[in-house]
């Protein structure tokens, strides 16, 4: 009876709280299509007004780098001189 | 979101390490495997609780005295759904798939919380469950939102946000009766008396007959023992049914200055193992018709299923001529 089913297709949820914030990931449901993709994910991650916008994509399509490789993905230690404090200004030049 | 099976191993002490620095673990980090069994079984009984919760509750909908009532069970019994949904998914990213996690629910081979084996046979067992179950349950869950895995504690958070609710609701119906006739007075006190002990079991075996606590507080899964938090619990709840003028049924229930590092808590009676060992074991009022209705709504709801695969695969024949 169940084995008999196929897994549906997961998606990945992101909410727009509202104008101005960008969609945050909250989580994933299964539907088998967008359109019910959208329903379930306003059902499931928005019923007390969280958001104004949703977005669904399937997790399949999520393309992400590879935790093991942070060092090489995003070292930036070596390179102060992107950061601010790595440049001397008198003091009397006030916030800058 | 789908895990990636890691290649690389990571050494239990590395592991540790990083746990000690209360630095969080996301699905695609190495883990040992035992970490993720853990979790898998945890998270898994934990989203099968909220689904199986619906029932006992769901038993009241169309005879809630009120529509207010009415309205908040409703929407009570959707949040336990989508907490139910939330866990799921945080299991999925740990790489169990949630057919298989279903097909273990519906099999019987899957644990869900022994609470919901117990039937609901008054309007007043509403009152109860709202106040005495999800307060447990809140108690469990608070310390949960710091759990040392991502997934789990970002769901937990989203869950307590909404939880308290649930209790709220659940304590003003039994403050509603405990105010209102003699008899309503009484079936909020029976009620109180059927829920009572299960709730002070919901956080499982004592320390000493827990053996999953050692390694799950280590790795911050849990971050207080089953007994600590019943302590809480019963500190929290004794003066709040003295409140509402109902008696806890615990005739060895005393205040005890030497409770919580002499702070002062409640001592309680001892709690019935045996009864606790025999529902977990599937022997409790209600396990079989649970599991039967969750059985029954899954079969019969196997032609919607079918029906929106098809509509989605008809859809998608149609793009694909006309592009």
């Amino acid at each position: 009876m169940v084995s008999e089913e196929k897994e549906s297709i997961l998606w990945e949820v992101f909410i727009q709280p509202k104008n101005g914030l960008s969609h945050r990931h909250c989580g994933s449901i299964h539907a088998p299509d967008r359109e019910m993709a959208i329903l379930s994910a306003r059902n499931v991650y928005s019923r007390r007004g969280e958001g104004q916008s949703i977005w669904v994509v399937k997790s399949i399509d999520i393309v992400s780098s590879d935790p093991d490789e942070k060092e090489e993905t995003f070292s930036s230690d070596d390179k102060i001189y992107r950061h601010p404090t790595f440049y001397d200004v008198p003091d009397d030049v006030g916030h800058m | 979101m789908a895990r990636k099976q890691n290649e690389k191993i990571v050494s239990l002490e590395e592991f540790q390490e990083k746990i000690d620095r209360d630095e969080k673990i996301e699905p695609k980090d190495s883990m040992p495997e035992a970490y993720r069994k853990t979790l898998i079984r945890q998270i898994g009984q934990h989203a099968h609780s909220e689904v199986v919760g619906m029932l006992p509750e769901g038993n009241w909908i169309t005879r809630a005295p009120t529509l207010r009532r009415k309205l908040s069970l409703l929407a009570k019994v959707q949040d336990e759904a989508g907490h139910g949904l939330y866990l799921y998914c945080a299991a999925e990213t740990l790489g169990k798939s949630r057919m298989e996690m279903n097909q273990e629910l519906l099999s019987g081979k899957a644990k869900y919380s022994s609470i919901f084996n117990y039937p609901t046979p008054t309007w007043a067992d509403i009152g109860a469950i709202g106040w005495l179950v999800d307060g447990a349950a809140i108690m469990n869950q608070i310390p949960l939102c710091r759990c040392s895995y991502g997934p789990y504690a970002r769901a937990m958070i989203r869950i307590c946000k909404e939880e308290s609710f649930h209790q709220r609701q659940g304590y003003e119906i039994m403050l509603t009766l405990a105010r209102g006739t003699k008899a309503q007075k009484e079936m909020a006190q029976r009620a109180l008396n059927r829920w009572w002990w299960p709730s002070v079991m919901m956080f499982g075996p004592s320390d000493a007959d827990s053996p999953n606590t050692e390694n799950s507080v280590k790795w911050k899964i849990k971050r207080y023992t089953n007994d600590e938090l019943r302590q809480k619990f019963v500190d929290a709840i004794v003066p709040q049914a003295e409140k509402i003028g109902l008696t806890v049924p615990d005739k060895d229930l005393k205040w005890d200055k030497k409770r919580n590092n002499g702070q002062g808590g409640y001592a309680y009676g001892e709690i019935n193992w045996d009864e606790f060992w025999r529902v977990v074991r599937g022997d409790g009022p209600m396990n079989n018709e649970r599991i039967s209705a969750k059985q029954k709504a899954w079969n019969e709801g196997s032609w919607v299923r079918a029906a929106a695969h098809a509509h989605a695969l008809k859809k998608q024949t149609a793009l694909q001529a006309a592009e």
